[in-house]
Formats: structure tokens, C-alpha cells, sequence
């Protein structure tokens, strides 16, 4: 149910006003009876209310590694339960473990700022994001779990001629992949979000443009639901489970050695984000891939301000607003490698600068909450969904810092790959020998270098 | 993160900007016969480590000098810093300094097999 966000405020769509009582039907849960296989429905919610919600149950299962799986995906983290997901549901492969070295959600798809767009240039990249997008609009149907999708829009700010017609380029490749985009002009623009800093000296907001399908979601919630629909379907999500080694017999992988035991499966998939490089050197891979630190911010509740996801096109600053109400926001990388999970000051100033010059209203709102998650920063910006030259084994990666919005395509095109070993169609120029062939997928145009998206 | 400059003294990293891996000092012969495979490996691949990184700083608002600094990935400490152009003229004596030490020891246990096979592209 994309339409259900009260805050969406662009007028690119017609708002829908569902009752409260419907609103909340899909936010919440029946359970039934049959222990794992939680449903979720009014009836439910009534009935553990008046019970002090202590009949809920887990809504996967905790199984045992067994000693052989078809297929072993490496990370729980948003991309593998996807992948996990679509083998199940659409390629009809059950006999699936997920191994996760923590928990579900513990890595970037329960820290990030939660943006899903499809406003990309490259003939490699757009039509890839544009089936992700149309994923993500399915996306609580095939999973029958409230995602929280909302598709309120996003609008890249442009502050001169060049970027303008920078973005009428872009815009028409969207159009030209089926996209939608708009170019708002600044009368257009003001009318929307008259909050903006228009006159800025430095920056001044030319207008923007607009990608009305756009949006949030709920991240945490993506990789609930994900991990809900393939435990209903059999996969066996194995938590606690670090993937220690490879078992590499004559340039085939054959299994791997976790923290619970050897594994054996007849096919091997790793989707570790920031983790990568550190994965893949134990199969002896190096890969063009840094690790670098990303951080986010969080604001005190406010009453709805921000209309959709707003980018500044002179820094670096995005910004939405939550369904609770605090700002979300973020801006470059801190741009050292890093595996720390937290950041340092001089970019959370930085941040905190970019928002100021294009909204200055936002100076006064408080800060709560940062963090940082560990990104997969590839040589060129754009992610890598492949075979590697060690067979049977299986790379999804390199997804800098916009892999949830890649959540569903990527689960969908390394399901196709793990089942039919050649690349789904949309997924065929993520190579990874793509650096060695010079046929890079350079979004910026600014050659090597691990800070691009 | 606090970087300790050989001359300065310690200094903000904000002061600096970084380019990288350390090992993009040794840029390869551009004559040699495998210069194409030789330049995808400098320019594309990293070993990437979750641990002791050597790293070229450019102190861009100071002296305007190259560092190279052997930082911690994964608690940021910042452990040994030497001048780059000391370390590069020094190249084929190593410096031996304690976190350069202890870099190389981190590094050696990496393979340093590249990802694609030694043959011409596909
Ligand atoms: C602050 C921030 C903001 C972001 N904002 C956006 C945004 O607005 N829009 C957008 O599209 N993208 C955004 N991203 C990027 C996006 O979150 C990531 O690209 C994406 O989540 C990565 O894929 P994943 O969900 O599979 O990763 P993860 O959730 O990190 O999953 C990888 C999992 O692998 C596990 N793992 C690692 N090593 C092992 C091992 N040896 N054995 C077993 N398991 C292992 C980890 O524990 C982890 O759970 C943001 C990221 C951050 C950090």
C-alpha cells in the first residue's frame, strides 16, 4: 500500500485519505495461531492488546545449520534475505540458507537513510534501479508486510545553467527507461517547498528535478519482511553464523567454514556489503572495492515540513522526514577506509553546513541521534552483481552508499544468477571484470576513485 | 583523529585530505610488457584491510606536505606517520618504523593474487 503516507505533501499525486482504523490494519499484526507464521490484521491486535501483547511470537524461525544447502547467501543484510526471497518465490529453490555473522538488520540496511530512487544516467545503471523501483511498488504485495513505502518524491536541487541542463540530460534518460522525471523550474520549485533558501549568495536554487515515484521506506521493516517471506518459504535464516572461510577444492567452492560448522552447498553467494574485501580475501580475491565510513543523522520530531527527499547540488546534503517526524539526513562519506562504524566531526559539521545553505530554517532543530555504517565503495560508483573466477562462487557488492534502494533488483538479479548462471537482463553490464575490460559504469564520469555513487 | 606531523606536531585530520592506499607510490612501469595488467591492478585493486593501513595524507591547509600515515581501520588510531617523500626517496630501504613494521606484517599475510587470471581481457 504505497499511498497510505500522510505526510505526502507533493502535489504529484492525488492524496489519499484512508480511515485511521484501515491505516492501522496495515500497520499491524494477527497472529496466528500457528506459531511462526505470523499474520498481521486488526483482529490480532485487538486480541494482544487485551492480552498485554505477550502472545506475540517470532516471525522466523531459529533452525540449526544443516550440513547441506543448494545454496548458501553469505550476510543477512537487506540484499542477501532478498535474494534468499525471490529464490524462493520466484525460482523455486527452497533448500537455502542465510548465515549472518550478527543479526538480522545489524548492518546498512538498518542504518541508512532509507531513500528509494531510480533518477540514474548510464544505460548500465538505469534500467537496473527503474526494475528495482517497480519492485519496491510491489513490493508490500509480494511480501504482505507494511513496508512503509512512500512515494512522496525526490527533488535534486540545481544551482547553475550547466547542472540544469546536466540534469535535462539525465532526466531524459530516465524517460527513455520508462522513468519518470520532471524539471521543476524555481517558480515551480517555490510553490512546493517555499522554505527553500532561493537568494543564497553562494548557491543560488535555480529549481530541481523532480522524480514524483521517489521515496522512503522503512528499512528495518524491508528486511523483516524480506526475512519473513523466505522463512515462510523455507530458507533457514542462521543468525549468529560468521562465515570463517571457503572450502576451495581445484578452483571450486564447495562450502564454507562458519563459527557453527562446516557448511557444504553446490552454490555460494556473498552479499557482505562494507564487508567484502575482508570476505573475499579469504577466497584470496582482491577486489576494486574500499571500505569507507557513511554517516546519518536524526533530528527531534517535527511537525511535517519536508515534503519528500530534497539533495543539495552544490554539496553534499539530502534530507527527508520521517513518519515519527525528526529529519533524516546525511551527506559525503568521511572518506578515509574505515571499519568502525562511527564517523568523525568535521563531516557531521560539514553535513550540518550543506543543510543550513539551501534551508536555513532547519538550524534551530535539535540533533538526537548519528551513526555510521561501513559502505562497499567500488572503483567506479556502481555495484557488481557476478560470477568470480573461482567456481560456484558468487559476488554481489560494491554498492556504495545507494544499495537499499537496490534492495529488491539486487535480491532479484543475484537470484537469477544463483539460479540460472548467466546475469539477469538488467544486471548484465555489473561486471566485475568491468575495471580490467575499461568498461566502467561511471555515473560522475571521475574516474578511479572510491568515493562515488 | 589527530595526526601526529613530523614537523608541525600533532594536527586535526580535517586539516587533510587522503588519497589512499600507500602502495600508490609504486606506480608501475608504463614500458613493461604487462603495463596493462600491472595499471589495472595499481589503479583498481586494494586490499582493503580491517586492521593497520598505510596512506597517503596531503596536509592541504598546513605545509602542504604528502604523509604517509599507518592508522588503525577499525579503531582509527592513528599509529605511526613519516613524510612521504622520505619514505619514497628511502623506497628501496624500508623504513622500518614501528607501525611500518607492523604494516608489513599485516600485509604480507595477504594474498596478492589478483581477481582475474594474468590473461588478456575476454
Ligand atoms: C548512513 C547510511 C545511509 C544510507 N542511505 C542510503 C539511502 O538513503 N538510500 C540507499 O539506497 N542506500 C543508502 N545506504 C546504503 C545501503 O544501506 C547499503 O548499500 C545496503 O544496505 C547494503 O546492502 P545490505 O543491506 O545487504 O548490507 P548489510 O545490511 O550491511 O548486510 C551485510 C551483512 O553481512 C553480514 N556479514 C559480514 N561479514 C560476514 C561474515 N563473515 N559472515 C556472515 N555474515 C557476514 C553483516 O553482519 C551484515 O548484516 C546508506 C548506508 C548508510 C550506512
Amino acid at each position: 500500500m504505497s499511498s497510505i503516507h500522510p505526510l505526502k505533501l507533493f502535489p504529484v499525486k492525488k492524496v489519499f485519505f484512508f480511515p485511521l482504523i484501515f491505516v492501522t490494519v496495515t500497520l499491524v499484526v494477527e497472529c496466528s495461531v500457528a506459531g511462526v507464521d505470523m499474520r498481521y490484521s486488526i483482529w490480532s491486535i485487538v486480541n494482544q492488546a487485551l492480552k498485554g501483547n505477550r502472545g506475540w511470537t517470532p516471525v522466523w524461525r531459529e533452525p540449526e545449520p544443516k550440513l547441506h544447502y543448494d545454496i548458501v547467501i553469505i550476510g543477512g543484510g537487506g540484499h542477501g534475505l532478498a535474494t534468499a526471497f525471490y529464490l524462493a518465490s520466484r525460482y523455486g529453490m527452497t533448500n537455502i540458507a542465510v548465515l549472518e555473522k550478527g543479526w538480522i538488520g545489524s548492518g546498512n540496511i538498518g542504518r541508512n537513510t532509507t531513500i528509494v530512487r531510480s533518477n540514474y544516467l548510464l544505460d548500465g545503471n538505469e534500467p537496473f534501479y527503474e526494475q528495482s523501483l517497480k519492485l519496491w511498488e510491489g513490493l508490500e504485495k509480494d511480501l504482505n508486510y507494511n513496508a512503509m513505502m512512500s512515494q512522496r518524491g525526490i527533488i535534486n536541487l540545481y544551482h547553475s545553467d550547466a547542472q540544469r541542463d546536466a540534469f535535462i540530460r539525465r532526466g531524459n534518460a530516465m524517460r527513455l527507461h520508462g522513468a519518470d522525471a520532471k524539471l521543476l523550474n524555481k517558480n515551480e520549485l517555490q510553490k512546493m517547498c517555499s522554505f527553500l533558501d532561493f537568494e543564497n549568495a553562494r548557491f543560488p536554487i535555480m529549481g530541481g528535478l523532480l522524480q514524483p515515484r521517489a521515496g522512503t521506506a522503512r528499512h528495518d521493516a524491508v528486511a523483516w519482511g524480506y526475512a519473513r517471506g523466505a522463512d515462510q518459504r523455507g530458507v533457514d535464516i542462521i543468525q549468529n553464523c560468521e562465515v570463517t572461510d571457503f572450502i576451495i577444492k581445484n578452483g571450486t567452492c564447495t562450502g564454507v567454514r562458519t563459527s557453527r560448522g562446516k557448511i557444504q552447498a553446490d552454490k555460494i553467494g556473498v552479499a557482505v556489503a562494507g564487508s567484502t574485501s575482508r570476505v573475499m580475501a579469504k577466497a584470496g580475491l582482491r577486489l576494486p572495492i574500499e571500505s569507507h565510513v557513511l554517516q546519518a543523522f536524526v533530528s527531534e520530531g517535527l511537525k511535517p515540513v519536508i515534503p519528500g527527499v530534497i539533495t543539495f547540488g552544490a554539496g553534499h546534503f539530502y534530507i527527508s522526514q520521517s513518519d515519527k517526524g525528526g529529519l533524516v539526513f546525511g551527506g559525503d562519506i568521511d572518506g578515509y577506509n574505515s571499519y568502525a562504524q562511527r564517523g568523525n566531526l568535521p563531516v557531521f559539521e560539514d553535513v550540518c553546513e550543506g543543510g543550513m545553505a539551501i534551508m536555513p530554517m532547519i538550524g534551530r532543530a535539535r540533533v538526537l541521534r548519528n551513526w555510521g555504517g561501513i559502505m562497499d565503495m567500488s572503483m567506479d560508483g556502481s555495484p557488481i552483481i557476478d560470477k568470480t573466477p573461482i567456481a560456484q562462487l558468487y559476488l554481489n557488492a560494491g554498492w556504495c552508499y545507494g544499495g537499499f534502494k537496490a534492495t529488491p533488483a539486487s535480491g532479484l538479479c543475484f537470484a537469477h544468477l544463483l539460479a540460472r548462471g548467466e546475469p539477469h537482463k538488467v544486471a548484465t553490464k555489473l561486471r566485475l571484470d568491468r575495471f580490467q575490460r575499461g568498461a566502467m559504469l561511471d555515473e560522475r564520469g571521475a574516474g578511479a576513485q572510491p568515493n562515488l555513487h | 583523529m589527530i595526526i601526529n606531523h613530523p614537523h608541525l606536531g600533532p594536527r586535526d585530520a580535517a586539516e587533510f585530505t587522503i588519497l589512499g592506499d600507500a602502495d600508490l607510490l609504486k606506480r608501475p612501469d608504463w614500458q613493461a610488457g604487462n603495463a596493462d595488467y600491472a595499471f589495472y591492478h595499481y589503479l583498481y585493486l586494494r586490499d582493503n584491510p580491517a586492521g593497520l593501513h598505510r596512506e597517503l595524507w596531503f596536509h592541504e591547509c598546513g605545509d602542504r606536505s604528502w604523509l604517509i600515515v599507518t592508522r588503525d581501520t577499525v579503531t582509527h588510531a592513528v599509529l605511526d606517520v613519516a613524510l612521504a617523500r622520505d619514505v619514497a626517496l628511502s623506497s628501496k630501504k624500508p623504513k622500518v618504523g614501528k607501525g611500518a613494521r607492523a604494516a608489513k606484517k599485516a600485509r604480507t599475510k595477504k594474498p596478492a593474487k589478483g581477481c582475474i587470471a594474468e590473461d588478456s581481457p575476454k
